[in-house]
């Protein structure tokens, strides 16, 4: 069982939504360490640096400038070093097709964007504590799909 | 082509150990689930080396002694759900407190505290965990894994499985067949590729 903190990382282009999900994240009880990033491109020069310790879980803002979180996911799931990371994915849409679709693409975790922040908080809560039971208890991450 | 395969995580887990046990040459005796007894005591050279072979494994060893009990009852609860072939209907509460030898609440709390969420959303990840691998596997129908898992209907077992992952079973079969669709695909063209080079 590993103890050491959950390191989640978040790659999102609004400042604001940024400070929130620190804010939230911070109030969970799961020990972490946070990472902010501005966008896909900051993402994966992160990822592909060579002695970069790999966070747990990535959370990707699906419409950002430059390059949006469907091509991350796409560049991260045909990468075979990054292959162990949860994708976890936030959108706006909640058609069934679109989740459906994400999920087929790779992700682990598709995230309805919530419009207040304490349904946000309650929605990360939920999403970090299942990655710490992935982290801590073994279970197999291929079979990891959580749509909330 | 691709190969099913089916492990047994504890059996595993008691190789992985006695061999590396054995390559140090200390005399011990697995006492049980997540358990070794070492006879004498490992000199700090020993126990490094003990702890990096193993570590490529996923194992650790386990120092503060209620992540100990925490892991214990996780290994209670796995063996409880995989390899009894039926949950206990009836009590599950003394049935954990039974095989750990200690009271009930004691164990309720150590475990909220060390894994953040209670013994009964850990069963329920757990029997969801199996139900996962079984509609995977594809040899049982949904009825089927609901009985084996000793859910009272299919419907119970789908509740739960959408209450605990967001999605119905059918669309998570769905999901992972289009997957293995798509790597099934990609390898086609990369062998196109390479016999046309």
């Amino acid at each position: 069982m590993n103890n050491s903190a959950l390191h989640i990382l978040l790659a999102d282009d609004d400042e604001d939504d940024r400070l929130f999900f620190k804010e939230a994240i911070d109030e969970i009880k799961v020990k972490t360490i946070v990472t902010l990033l501005n966008d896909g491109v900051q993402l994966m020069l992160y990822l592909n640096q060579p002695d970069v310790v790999l966070p747990n879980v990535v959370f990707l803002d699906l419409n950002m400038p430059k390059k949006g979180g469907m091509q991350c996911l796409k560049e991260i799931r045909s990468n075979s070093k990054l292959k162990d990371l949860s994708i976890a994915i936030y959108s706006t849409s909640a058609s069934e097709h679109d989740i459906e679709e994400t999920f087929v693409k790779g992700a682990n975790i598709y995230i309805k964007k919530p419009n207040d922040f304490g349904e946000l908080k309650k929605i990360l809560a939920e999403v970090i504590n299942i990655n710490w039971q992935y982290h801590t208890s073994g279970l197999n991450k291929e079979n990891f799909l959580l749509s909330i | 082509m691709k190969l099913q395969i089916k492990y047994d995580i504890n059996t595993a887990c008691k190789v992985i150990m006695q061999e590396n046990l054995d390559r140090i040459g200390i005399p011990y005796e697995l006492t049980g689930l997540g358990e070794i007894e070492i006879k004498g005591i490992l000199s700090t050279g020993q126990y490094t080396d003990l702890e990096e072979s193993i570590k490529k494994y996923g194992i650790s060893i386990i120092s503060d002694p209620k992540n100990g009990v925490a892991q214990k009852i996780k290994d209670v609860i796995i063996e409880m759900v995989y390899l009894e072939d039926k949950l206990p209907s009836s009590n599950i509460s003394d049935y954990i407190a039974d095989k750990m030898n200690l009271s009930y609440g004691y164990i309720a709390n150590v475990f909220s505290e060390i894994t953040y969420t209670s013994i009964g959303n850990f069963i329920i990840i757990q029997r969801i965990e199996y139900s996962k691998q079984l509609i995977v596997e594809g040899v049982l129908s949904l009825t089927e894994i609901a009985w084996k898992l000793n859910y009272s209907s299919v419907a119970h077992l789908s509740n739960q499985f959408k209450k605990t992952t967001g999605l119905t079973p059918s669309a998570f079969q769905r999901i992972i067949n289009k997957r293995k669709d798509a790597d099934f695909k990609a390898v086609q063209t990369q062998q196109k590729l390479s016999t046309s080079n």
